[in-house]
């Protein structure tokens, strides 16, 4: 099947490879494409169009145009054409009912005229309304092109890598070959991006094949290396992007055996293949011509050559049987042929240089659209710029003899010449609407061989010219980029405590809460919740943000972030405080403990941690006052022992008086815990008696376990996140995130205690003096449900008959109180003490008593005893 | 996006480093009207040109520091870290 040996060729026949096609072994040879080593093996069908599954051969060779797109290992819509071949690798057709050979749904090619015109989604298919389900299942299953192989994306590694060039040149051909020799012997690193073969340069790292996907500000040009994408910034882009050879439109423009030139000199002499028998040329320019030789040195037979640039040709016909060319009439002359080679012109690619910002023109008499203005720091070369193109002939590129076969202006998406005379007489005027209308330019060969045709049919349906007409945007990705590059390696990073590993070796049952790992519970959440009401437990809550704040104007900063007061707060002494934005809302919620004049250690939500340091930092730099902000977050283990019995545990562990005198309620000490340096803060998130002990992270497991050790008289045990939740939802105790929004203010969550007005100024004074003087629309109240059932979190709260008035924020049952307990945004004539309002619950309504105390201990009498 | 941004400290680095806080505003020194109050909170100048803005070396130094950008082409013209007597937004006027 292979010619002798072509001088340049890129087969290394001492190198057999062997892969797979649907199944059967193919042998190729090193240097081979998959495609070249089909069409060698005698496979002449390498794909089925887009909507009517027409069946589709190689024509470009180039990696340009969708006729050969393939599964390559479970990778869809891979062009064969240009991916080297690989030992063992296995090859599978697409978009195919059946085989590439007989697929079934080449049918809507042969009804498909009337039925499936441009948009007939939403044409054809809509009556009867009610099939339309039917309708959308099956165009489910159709559309798309290639099929994704759920588990791909973990057989294949992706992976980005950040790189750097002086001068980055795109495109190997001759004008960038030498662009980047030029470069590198004046001593610039050079770096040269091309989509296909190039041979090493001296002092130039080559990467190829490589596509340059777009060019973006900063100079940054990523680049699809197949597994790898470089993310390039370079100092100084070269696009030597070069040309795309252009088709023509005639009916059977797109049969399996029309070629274009370059598709045709390839077979020939990168892969020694002989295309064809019998060919016949059609072509505008010196490309047909050169081709033509080539077909001859190879022994095929031409059966006809015409130079449109002389003779004049008013009609163009190509004609197949089951998709293959038979024969093409030309002015009504049958010529039999198995290839057709096309040449209508070359375009240059200028796509990068336009997403760079480069102004798009068009060249009358060149007959292209070339590229002006272009921005600094990018420079074109070669024929991309026009350079080197002969002036244009005003040639037959587009042939109007329809009604004899479909004529392709677009492969990628199957849209004929028909379509945009149709878009045209429906009045979509201008070429970006007909654009998105009939999705010309937007298959996966993103205009390369349709834009410049579209356009020229536009301007001949108009009577304009093509440069009143225009082009459309070009957009990256120049390429159509697999989704998994573009996500890079997976990347899922987890923060996990130091006492992580005790959790899991006592059966904890571990969730993500942010970047946190954090136990749930350790099996019987209702269990652990009543153990901490019953007797003692203990929470890992090392997860909480920790900054010390400190110097002078330490109490300063505070005062004015803060709604309470700071400037009274004796040393040793912790405030529960709410951090507001100016706008009045919500944003945190934590601790502060004063632990000397101007030290104040402060503490923050789990997830809410990153944004309270970065809001911290912010103030300090617009006030600029002497505090500084230590993150310790990381530094420090934190756990919470709570329960009746906390105290006696507290005894075996510190030589502290922790008496409730010694140490009370909001009161904070440093002291040995288990013999580790220790800061007690005597708070309590759960309602019950507790102590939060915060200390140095190596430490956490030996802490966790002395803890354990010293409340095993009293059953002491670890409790979760859940009935944590439990726990402080019987309080009333608010979660940032979960009971407020983005919306909520501290009046309205019913904390207006915290909030001191008579403050010269904090961070969201003035607008909760506005809120206040409104008057306040919803409050955040407490419920307990009549009949036991609880609501869903998020299920919304009506009166009688009206609509929705309100949502439930937060609902548990509760095992302490037997009753379904929760929080819930009410409108403030309901926030009243008894009041009731119904709840969805399970698709019914059910009724909910307003609660504005805490549910449980609501005098805190166990929190300070 | 993807221009550079030179951080006071650790030199030109990827916008995605960042977080940018916007232009920079002039909070209002004290009880202000509610007009003055609400233009502080929502309205930007949002101009079409060169502006003053506030960002944070998230991904690195966690440094706050002002940029002066041209919000037209993303040339980033000077970022510096500001001294305490020109902060609170003086300099976007």
């Amino acid at each position: 099947m292979r010619l002798p040996a072509q001088p340049g060729e890129h087969l290394n026949r001492e190198r057999e490879v062997t892969f797979s096609f649907c199944g059967k072994p193919i042998r190729a040879f090193e240097g081979d494409t998959f495609g070249s080593a089909l069409f060698a093996s005698g496979q002449r069908v390498f794909s089925r169009s887009f909507k009517y599954h027409r069946p589709r051969g190689l024509l470009c060779c180039s990696g340009n145009c969708p006729n050969c797109m393939m599964n390559v290992d479970g990778v869809p819509n891979v062009r064969i054409c240009a991916e080297p071949v690989r030992e063992g690798a296995s090859v599978r057709q697409q978009n195919v009912w059946g085989s590439l050979e007989h697929d079934a749904l080449s049918v809507t090619d042969k009804l498909g005229g009337p039925f499936t015109p441009v948009g007939f989604y939403y044409r054809t298919m809509i009556r009867p309304r009610w099939a339309w389900p039917l309708y959308e299942k099956f165009l489910r299953n159709v559309a798309g092109l290639g099929k994704l192989d759920k588990h791909a994306g973990r057989k294949n590694r992706y992976d980005v890598e950040h790189r750097r060039a002086e001068v980055l040149v795109i495109g190997g051909g001759a004008a960038g070959r030498q662009s980047a020799l030029a470069n590198a012997a004046v001593g610039k690193q050079v770096v040269l991006v091309d989509e296909g073969f190039v041979e090493p340069l001296e002092g130039v790292e080559v990467v190829a094949p490589g596509r340059a996907l777009g060019i973006w500000e900063g100079g940054l040009v990523p680049v699809d290396a197949g597994r790898m994408l470089y993310r390039y910034r370079a100092d100084h882009i070269v696009v030597a992007t070069g040309t795309v050879e252009q088709p023509l439109v005639f009916p059977g423009n797109d049969l399996v055996g029309v070629m274009l030139p370059d598709g045709v000199r390839r077979l020939i002499e990168d892969w020694a293949l002989k295309p064809a028998e019998k060919a016949v040329v059609v072509t505008v320019d010196e490309a047909g011509r050169e081709a033509a030789t080539a077909l001859r040195r190879a022994g095929v037979e031409i059966n006809g050559v015409y130079d449109l640039r002389r003779e004049r040709v008013r009609e163009i016909v190509a004609r197949g049987s089951g998709g293959i060319l038979r024969s093409v009439e030309i002015d009504g002359r049958k010529l039999t042929c198995d290839l057709l080679v096309m040449s209508g012109g070359r375009q240059p690619a200028y796509s990068l240089l336009s997403q760079a910002g480069a102004r798009i023109e068009y060249d009358p008499e060149r007959g292209v659209f070339l590229p002006t203005d272009i921005p600094a720091g990018i420079e074109a070369v070669g024929t991309v710029t026009g350079d080197g193109l002969a002036a244009a002939v005003p040639a037959a590129s587009y042939n109007g003899a329809s009604g004899k076969g479909k004529c392709f202006v677009c492969v990628c998406e199957d849209v004929t010449d028909k379509d945009l005379k149709r878009a045209i007489a429906e009045g979509f005027d201008s070429i970006e609407l007909a654009k998105r209308y009939t999705t010309v330019t937007m298959g996966p060969c993103q205009g390369r061989l349709c834009h410049v045709p579209s356009i020229r049919l536009y301007a001949r349906e108009n009577e304009k010219d093509e440069a009143t007409i225009g082009t459309t945007t070009s957009r990256p990705p120049w390429a159509p980029v697999t989704l998994g590059l573009l996500a890079g390696r997976p990347h899922e990073p987890a923060q996990r405590t130091s006492i992580h590993h005790r959790h899991k070796e006592l059966g904890a049952r571990m969730m993500w809460t942010g970047t946190w790992r954090r136990p749930h519970s350790y099996g019987d959440p209702e269990g652990e919740a009543q153990s901490v009401h019953a007797s003692v437990g203990v929470i890992d809550v090392s997860t909480l943000g920790k900054m010390i704040v400190r110097g002078p104007d330490a109490a300063e900063f505070l005062e004015r972030l803060y709604p309470n007061r700071f400037g009274d707060m004796k040393p040793m002494r912790i405030r529960y405080g709410v951090l507001n934005s100016d706008a009045g809302r919500i944003m945190d919620d934590g601790t502060i403990a004063r632990l000397d004049d101007e030290t104040f250690y402060v503490t923050t939500t789990s997830t809410g941690a990153g944004a309270v340091l970065e809001w911290f930092e912010w103030w300090n730099a617009v006030w600029g006052l002497d505090a500084e902000i230590v993150n310790v977050t990381g530094g420090l283990a934190a756990v919470n022992i709570a329960g009746p019995r906390a105290r006696e545990v507290m005894r075996r562990l510190t030589d502290l008086d922790i008496s409730n005198e010694g140490l009370g309620y909001l009161d904070a000490r440093e002291a040995q815990v288990a013999g580790v340096p220790s800061l007690i803060l005597r708070i309590g998130f759960v309602g019950e008696l507790g102590y939060e002990l915060h200390f140095p992270s190596p430490y956490g497991e030996h802490v966790w376990n002395k803890i354990l050790e010293a409340g095993e008289d009293f059953g002491i045990r670890p409790f979760g996140l859940e009935p944590q939740r439990i726990l402080r939802l019987e309080k009333m105790h608010i979660l940032v995130g979960q009971d407020t929004d983005s919306e909520s203010n501290v009046l309205e969550a019913n904390m207006s205690w915290i909030a001191k007005l008579d403050k010269d100024d904090f961070v969201g004074k003035w607008s909760l003096e506005h809120v206040r003087d409104r008057g306040l629309h919803d409050m955040l109240v407490g419920f307990v449900m009549e009949d036991g059932k609880v609501p869903l979190e998020g299920a919304q709260i009506v009166l009688e008959g009206t609509h929705p008035i309100g949502r439930i924020t937060s609902s548990r049952w509760s095992p302490e109180l037997r009753r379904a307990i929760g929080m819930a945004w009410v409108p403030t004539e309901l926030a009243e003490e008894g009041k009731s309002f119904l709840v969805t619950v399970d698709g019914g309504f059910e009724r909910a008593t307003v609660r504005l105390r805490p549910f449980f201990d609501p005098d805190g009498e166990r929190l300070r005893s | 996006m993807s221009f550079l941004l030179g951080c006071p400290n650790c030199g030109p680095r990827d916008v995605n480093e960042f977080s940018c806080a916007g232009e920079v505003t002039v909070r209002p020194k004290s009880s202000p009207s509610l007009r003055e109050l609400t233009s502080y909170i929502y309205f930007r100048r949002n101009v079409a040109g060169v502006q003053r803005e506030w960002w944070y070396h998230r991904q690195g130094c966690e440094i706050w520091f002002q940029a002066e950008r041209d919000t037209r082409t993303n040339e980033v013209l000077l970022t510096e870290v500001v001294e305490p007597s020109r902060r609170a937004g003086t300099a976007a006027e």
